[in-house]
């Protein structure tokens, strides 16, 4: 027999992952859960545009209007999902954040509508923030409250969160009688997005070029401290290509909230405020960013730095890990689940103030079923339900893919019992994936 | 016993019991500085929760620690650090989902100028005493759950090892060690005590004891069953004293 050529196959099997693939996320060291996680949510996108193309003759999802929406949305359970990753990594559960958004705006409904103006006088300007103060201090005090519960008394998480969920949904209906308070200070309501509150065209680009910056900075930053240790570089094509994409992904998105004008009525509104005559053919003012997006953003990126780059951060990681082994560390662990779960009430309380901001009221009905959404989301990102893993993006996309579904759904007319059975079943899938990813990547 | 001075630490009448089981009954002993002290006994005799006593994991029912003769309160671990007390617990105490580096600096990691971890800073000292401890130890960015055992326990002897200790537990610290590396840690155990530091040692192994303590304290079902001079006594007298529980003179 013929001497056989050697092919692919002779390659000793450990350099099966030295496909070009696997090169590629190595050398980028581009997460491969980031990847599934994207992957899915274009998934979603797309298949609610071309569902919506083949059956409505037109697609509605990839739309600037569409998406911009899509972002305002996601906002406060995104807010408060960056915060449950906290919870969760330390193996604890808050079940009170929907109520929390409630009794908190609520409150700040009462104040800014009631009692404020009364002193201040009607729209003076440092309504809002002393609202927004009271607010997220009140958030922070009853999370506070049940850590201490929790940390010092020995209550399961679970049943003082559910207690909680009861005790501050009902305290809000008492609040204000149950009635709804509105409309809310006007500047408060730009809190809460809308055409008014985004920054427009040109704050959205100095706001795309400063993150972009930011992104070039971090990788030279990078690629500096590990030259200093000695540790192994990326290779210059894959900082390139991560520069590259880092930045393209933020300007693609100012195009896309620069792409969707104000309505005919606003403008109209607008220009009739400012005597500014508008031509025959209309004017075109763009959204930009909505501010509630920034501030998710802002929160994101804060939460971030603060479970990477702080001690308080490696606590949390190490308490989920080992609670035992962080005790011998040295490590204060009560004092640190009560901070937990008063960083959790505080970023409820911010998650009132854009929704309430959003809806210009108080209602009885605010941030009802949140905890379960901000927990899914938590999840959907990688968040594991036994403790010691999480990242704050990941919450943030995964609060990305619950709205889109959700938004997806409401917009191709699926009724809310369909709507609510889906996203019930992708909870249930999305971690049973997740489990099949643990358990391959170990 | 000849006279030595002041010990580096004395633990004086110590009791601990959980739920009616006395699992430390009023036990004294002592450590000198450049000095090591085995501590003995079967399973369940209690060695490990004397020693978490000193370490500030349990707080004790009775007993007072004294460190170079003064009186001392130590009622967590952050207060045993502060006295310059490391511990290898037995169970390691390492945090499964963080890598070698972030375990090392636990509770003490290293910041930089605008109060930010280090990471770098403390993944190039892991480096650096991993070198030393377990030249072979290559795995530093992954997390310690993907670690051998052996290599586990490299990682918690380094973390007690790093931080300029005076006195040091070693709660069986060769239990998962390879012969290779078990003689490395004999090595860094007779280094250490050269530097003057104080060792307790928890040890199974007969030929280790003989071979790195000075003293043995040797306890049975909570109690002190009593302590020799390890040069004055053979390995048979202590394994009497393990078994039988009565002092080396009764037991030879
Ligand atoms: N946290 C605890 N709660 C209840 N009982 C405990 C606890 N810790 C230890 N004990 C009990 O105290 C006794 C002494 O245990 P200890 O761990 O000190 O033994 P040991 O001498 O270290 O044994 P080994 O050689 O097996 O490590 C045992 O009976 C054990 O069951
Ligand atoms: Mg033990």
């Amino acid at each position: 027999m013929a001497d056989i050529p050697p092919t692919t196959s002779d390659i000793p099997s450990n350099d099966a992952d030295q496909s070009p693939v696997g090169r590629f996320l190595r050398a980028t060291e581009i997460d491969t859960r980031l990847l599934g996680m994207i992957g899915a949510l274009m998934l979603i996108w797309f298949g609610f545009h071309f569902y919506g193309v083949l059956v409505n003759g037109q697609g509605f999802f990839l739309t600037p209007r569409n998406l911009w929406n899509l972002s305002v949305q996601t906002s406060s359970i995104g807010i408060m999902a960056t915060g449950m990753v906290l919870v969760i990594i330390t193996r604890n559960i808050d079940l009170s954040v929907g109520a929390l958004v409630g009794v908190t705006a609520m409150v700040m409904g009462i104040l800014q509508v009631e009692i404020l103006p009364q002193y201040l006088g009607l729209g003076h300007g440092s309504i809002w923030i002393v609202t927004v103060i009271v607010g997220m201090t009140l958030g922070a005090t009853i999370g506070a409250f049940h850590g201490w519960l929790i940390a010092y008394r020995g209550i399961p998480a679970f049943i003082v969160t559910l207690g909680g969920l009861l005790i501050w949904r009902g305290s809000a209906f008492l609040a204000a009688g149950g009635k709804t308070i509105s409309p809310v200070d006007e500047t408060f309501s730009l809190l809460g997005g809308g055409p008014y509150g985004a920054i427009g065209s040109t704050g959205s680009w100095i706001v795309g070029l400063l993150a972009c910056a930011g992104v070039l900075w971090m990788l030279y930053a990078g690629r500096n401290n590990r030259r200093r240790h000695d540790f192994r570089l990326r290779p210059m094509w894959a900082e390139t290509f991560l520069g590259v994409l880092g930045c393209g992904v933020i300007i693609g998105s100012v195009l896309l909230v620069n792409a969707y004008p104000w309505p005919k009525g606003i403008i109209r509104q607008y220009a009739a405020r400012n005597n500014i005559e508008v031509p025959a053919e209309g004017l075109f003012i763009s959204h930009g960013f909505a501010i509630p997006v920034l501030i998710l953003i802002v929160v994101g990126i804060l939460m971030t730095i603060l479970m990477t780059r702080t001690r308080f951060g490696r606590y949390v990681f190490a308490i989920g890990g080992n609670p035992e082994a962080a005790a011998l560390a040295g490590i204060n662990t009560r004092w640190m689940v009560l901070k937990i779960f008063a960083l959790m009430g505080m970023l409820a309380g911010l998650a009132g103030v854009v929704a309430s901001a959003r809806l210009n009221s108080a209602t009885n009905a605010l941030g009802l079923l949140d905890e379960l959404y901000v927990i899914a989301a938590a999840v959907i990102g990688g968040t594991s339900l036994a403790g010691g893993v999480g990242t704050i993006y990941g919450a943030i996309l995964g609060a990305l893919v619950m709205q889109s579904l959700q938004s997806g759904m409401v917009l191709i007319g699926f009724d809310t019992a369909i709507q609510q059975i889906v996203v019930g079943m992708v909870l249930v899938f999305a971690v049973y994936l997740d489990n099949l990813y643990r358990s391959k990547s170990k | 016993m000849t006279d030595r001075g002041t010990p580096l630490v004395e633990m004086r009448d110590f009791s601990i019991s959980f739920g009616g089981i006395k699992a430390v009954d009023h036990v004294t002993v002592d450590l000198h500085a450049g000095e090591v002290v085995g501590l003995l006994g079967h399973n369940g005799a209690g060695k490990s929760t004397l020693i978490k006593c000193l370490s500030g994991a349990y707080q004790a029912d009775a007993g007072e620690v004294y460190i170079n003769g003064q009186k001392v309160e130590i009622n967590n671990p952050r207060d045993a650090r502060a006295q310059n007390i490391e511990t290898i617990y037995q169970t390691l105490a390492l945090a499964d989902n963080l890598d070698a580096a972030s375990n090392l600096f636990l509770g003490r990691e290293l910041v930089n100028s605008m109060g930010f971890v280090d990471e770098s800073k403390m993944e190039a000292e892991t480096r650096k005493i991993m070198h030393r401890l377990n030249p072979n130890f290559q795995k530093f960015n992954v997390p310690v759950s993907a670690l051998s055992g052996g290599q586990r326990q490299s990682v918690a002897i380094a973390r007690a090892v790093y931080f300029n200790a005076k006195i040091l537990i070693m709660d069986e610290p060769t239990a998962a060690l390879g012969p290779q590396e078990t003689q490395m840690v004999a090595e860094l155990i007779e280094e250490l005590k050269k530097q003057g530091l104080g060792i307790f040692l928890i040890e199974h192994d007969i030929h280790n004891v003989m071979k790195l303590c000075d003293r043995a304290s040797v306890m049975m079902n909570g109690k002190l069953v009593g302590t020799v001079n390890v040069d004055e006594v053979t390995d048979e007298d202590i394994l009497g004293m393990i078994i039988l529980g009565k002092p080396a003179a009764q037991a030879a």
